[in-house]
């Protein structure tokens, strides 16, 4: 290893260094030095890869936890190249771009701090080879998100696409969470290439399938799957760096990951197979209709990465080793274009003041390099030759077609899919740029360098790309298609075929894709006039089901918080009562210790016996107190004559503090001297009384009853002193034996202590008389 | 509530003589009963008449620091008692250690004690600390 352990660790330290100081430069400076801490990180993975010998994948085990079990590290394969090169490359230019984007916001620092952190979040679950750590960061990146989609959180509409995202997200978390600490447990390891290595003990496990279905579920919601696709286009409530960063290029792609990564266990399994194909399918298909009935140039944009996911995750549910090829092409491909897609739209947004497609036209005169990168990037959306993208429609096309019985269908739709994706892609290009020159809220120019350089950029390396494609391929995609299949694989990329079916196909999409270009303007309205789609969509089941769980525990709380401290304690005391005669039941009954007849010790008893009847004699309060007292008092006799003065000497100093305390509380309260209950609530509360006295009863009996096993007091005895030095054995035994024990008491304590300062400091005043 | 003058007299020894017993059972504890929790709970007892007696600003005034402190200062008392245990590396946490000074009578000495020191104050801090928010400021 050229890489010493803790080369992977650094680009997660450079992106954490880079918040604490984005934080401190604030505002634009911040945004700049976050871009130049993303391209060191993008430089430290190309390095590290670079330095990997002999194929293998660096690796580092900079921590662990063996006591839990836990191995954790980071490693750095193909498939883990690939993704962290896209988050920090395109992480340094959507920062760059924000700095300017968003020039003159007070809130730009934050911004910049949370995609920073994000970034991190992201690298740390792309490259983490333990399921525990992937799962930590892949819920850092849902957190990191819900802030980012809430950035305006002066909007309403933000706070609930915020929520929304993360209650999806992280709804679909806690189900990866059961799920991969299933496959951890079935493999015995949480290690990910120890549980890929572990393949048939995890697909023998007995809930194999189970797990398989939770960590599906997980991913699907983090990759907008449907019936999940829905809180996708409403996170386009996030400033547009956000969206194009952490919803089209990076974190949408997590769950794509997670499948790819553990494709070498589940793929000859035919329900994963099934699943993600049919799931990948529907999700395109809704992405491309739902699609074509938008006008806002931000949802057009989300709702086809919906399809482009759907595409990814029907690509990884297909065997062959066509289809791994073909998903990390379409990701990097995808991230390409969508990433500087989304730059371009933020631009139009931030130059004309609309996003709105339908009133945008003829722009290519006054924002000629914005109309440059967009078209580059159109055209590699389309799929059209010499373009990155032709090659990956190619490709897509070509497993798709080797699908086998179902091949129809799959290519199929993905035709229609393709030919919607055309016209999208026409849309924000052609329409956008070309044709007749639309007014504009405001006068467009060009945006400066800084706002052009990103989709500029990712636009021409989609160009080069496409020239060079087997270079990126035994560079990047072998690799990661290496990772996916669990098996050497090596597909050259090529960007001619020949005359070949598949070559036909992307004619005929192009063709198809024109024609809906062309009548978007009449089939948008018609296709938005379709208002069953917003009535039964899984949107609508979202609302539905979260005003549900607010009415359920509302319902709860008012049943359970009724708010009357009489009813609590009636509650609490019953509860005392009925669980121990419950267990006590449930043994069979009880048994009576033997008698040995009246110890002439009992009159301590008698006391207490006293008092017990005094306090409910008692017609003031504060005389309950005292009879109360007399209890107390009555115990610890029990306790001095029955050999244990320190227990003793503790009761009678906690009685003579409890009864101070009471009575100077009680002096202080208005509580009326008289008892104001009904006989009826007295009826009732004596029950509880009796029946919380007679359960506590008949368990002390059955205490009494039961063996009695005196090996831990005799050895705590011979060793007091011995090992103590100390003749007080409970003395010993607190402060030596078992002194952590104590030491969490005396925390509690004080705890506690600060809990009550807490509470009472506000309450103080209105508990004064005549308050 | 104004305290009866005899009360008032007579505070100044309801403090001192509960707070010079308190420290004796601490002490004595580890051979005899007593022991840090009482003892806490006979000075916080001693307390809480002076407080009734003199008012509660005066018990805070001769406690010095405010009940909160006396908790935290307790804890770190047990928690530090226990480091000393690393003085013999093999040791655990919070096993104590003993010397015994050889003046005309064996006085062993421990860590054991530091450590119940600890649960001395914070007995103390807890117990002046709810009844005083309990009871409310007597004064002003």
């Amino acid at each position: 290893m050229a890489f010493p352990d803790i080369a992977l660790v650094l680009p997660l330290a450079i992106g954490l260094v880079a918040a604490a100081l984005a934080a401190r430069l604030g505002g634009h400076r911040a945004a700049i030095a976050g871009s130049v801490a993303a391209g060191l990180a993008f430089l430290a993975y190309v390095l590290v890869s670079a330095g990997a010998e002999g194929g293998a994948a660096p690796a580092s085990a900079f921590w662990s936890v063996p006591s839990l079990g836990i191995a954790g590290g980071l490693r750095l394969d193909g498939l883990s190249l690939l993704l962290a090169l896209l988050i920090t490359g395109i992480g340094a230019l959507v920062l760059l771009y924000a700095g300017r984007y968003l020039q003159g916001d007070p809130r730009l620092t934050r911004l910049v701090v949370l995609l920073l952190l994000f970034m991190v979040a992201m690298l740390g679950a792309v490259t983490a080879d333990d399921v525990i750590t992937l799962f930590v960061f892949w819920e850092l990146t849902s957190i990191a998100s819900f802030f980012l989609v809430g950035y305006d959180h002066e909007k309403a509409g933000a706070r609930k696409a915020a929520l929304q995202a993360l209650l999806v997200t992280g709804g679909g978390g806690l189900a990866l969470l059961a799920g991969l600490i299933l496959v951890a447990m079935a493999a015995g390891t949480t290690s990910l290439s120890g549980i890929i290595a572990a393949r048939e003990a995890v697909l023998a496990h007995p809930a194999a399938m189970p797990a398989m279905l939770l960590v599906v579920l997980g991913c699907f919601t983090k990759s907008a799957q449907f019936p999940f696709h829905f809180w996708l286009p409403n996170a386009m409530a996030a400033p547009t760096p956000v969206s194009a960063y952490l919803h089209s290029a990076t974190m949408v792609k997590l769950g794509v990951y997670l499948l790819a990564r553990l494709s070498p266990v589940y793929q000859s399994e035919a329900l994963w197979q099934d699943l993600l194909t049919g799931a990948g399918l529907l999700t395109a298909a809704t992405g491309a209709l739902l699609a074509l009935r938008e006008n806002d140039l931000k949802r057009v944009l989300a709702y086809t990465t919906v399809t482009a996911l759907g595409t990814l995750v029907l690509l990884i549910g297909i065997a062959p080793d066509l289809s791994a090829t073909a998903a990390v092409t379409f990701l990097l491909v995808h991230a390409l274009y969508k990433a500087a897609l989304f730059l371009v739209a933020g631009i139009l947004d931030h130059e004309t003041g609309t996003r709105d497609a339908a009133a945008l036209g003829g722009l290519r005169h006054a924002m000629p390099w914005t109309a440059a990168a967009a078209v580059l990037a159109a055209l590699s959306m389309a799929g059209l030759p010499p373009f990155v993208g032709f090659v990956a429609k190619e490709i897509v096309y070509e497993a798709k077609l080797a699908t086998g019985g179902a091949a129809g269908v799959v290519a199929g739709i993905g035709f229609l899919v393709n030919a919607a994706m055309v016209a999208v892609a026409g849309l924000l290009s052609w329409r956008i740029f070309f044709g007749p020159r639309r007014p504009t809220p405001r006068a467009p120019h060009d945006p400066p360098k800084s706002m052009l350089a990103g989709p500029v950029l990712l636009a021409s390396l989609g160009l080069l790309a496409g020239a060079a494609p087997g270079l990126v391929g035994a560079w990047l995609l072998d690799d990661a298609a290496t990772a996916i299949l669990g098996r050497p694989v090596e597909v050259p990329l090529k960007l001619w075929h020949g005359f070949t079916p598949v070559l036909a196909m992307s004619a005929a999409t192009i063709a198809l894709g024109l024609l809906i270009l062309l009548g978007w303007e009449r089939l948008m309205p018609r296709l938005r006039g379709v208002a069953a789609m917003d009535r039964f969509g899984p949107s609508r089941g979202y609302d539905r089901a979260l005003a549900r769980v607010i009415d359920f525990a509302e319902g709860t709380t008012r049943a359970v918080q009724h708010g009357s401290l009489r009813g609590y304690m009636r509650t609490l005391l019953l509860v005392a009562a009925l669980a121990p005669l419950a267990v006590l039941l449930a043994r069979g009954g009880v048994d009576l210790p033997e008698s040995g007849g009246l110890d002439p010790r009992a009159f301590a008893f008698g006391l207490v016996a006293l008092g017990a009847v005094a306090t409910a004699l008692a017609r003031s309060t504060f005389a309950a107190v005292m009879a109360v007292g007399l209890v107390g008092f009555g115990t610890a006799l029990v306790f001095l004559t029955h050999g244990a003065p320190d227990v003793a000497l503790t009761q009678f100093t906690v009685e003579v503090l409890l009864v101070v305390i009471l009575a100077t509380v009680l002096i202080r309260l208005p509580v009326k001297a008289r008892d104001i209950r009904t006989p009826r609530q007295r009826a009732g509360d004596a029950a509880v009384a009796v029946a919380l006295g007679g359960s506590v009863a008949m368990l002390l009996l059955a205490v009494l009853a039961s063996p009695f096993d005196p090996r831990l007091g005799e050895w705590f005895g011979e060793n007091s002193v011995p090992a103590g030095h100390g003749r007080n054995v409970v003395n010993v035994i607190l402060v030596d034996f078992r002194a952590l024990d104590t030491l969490g008491e005396i925390a509690v304590l004080a705890i506690a202590a600060f809990a009550v300062i807490a509470l009472l400091r506000g309450a103080a005043r209105p508990l004064r008389p005549g308050n | 509530m104004d305290a009866s003058l005899i009360l008032r007299v007579s505070a100044p020894l309801l403090l001192w003589v509960p707070m010079a017993v308190s420290v004796y059972l601490l002490i004595r504890g580890h051979n005899a009963p007593g022991g840090g929790f009482v003892g806490g709970l006979v000075a916080s007892a001693g307390l809480v008449f002076y407080a009734i007696s003199r008012g509660q600003e005066a018990a805070l005034r001769a406690m010095r620091l405010p009940p909160a402190s006396w908790c935290g200062i307790g804890l770190l008392t047990a928690l530090g008692s226990g480091l000393l245990a690393w003085l013999d590396p093999s040791a655990g946490y919070l096993t104590h250690r003993w010397w015994f000074p050889d003046i005309s009578v064996t006085l062993p000495l421990g860590t054991a004690l530091v450590f119940d020191i600890g649960v001395y104050l914070t007995v103390i801090g807890t117990i002046t600390a709810m009844v005083f928010a309990l009871v409310g400021e007597e004064t002003g």
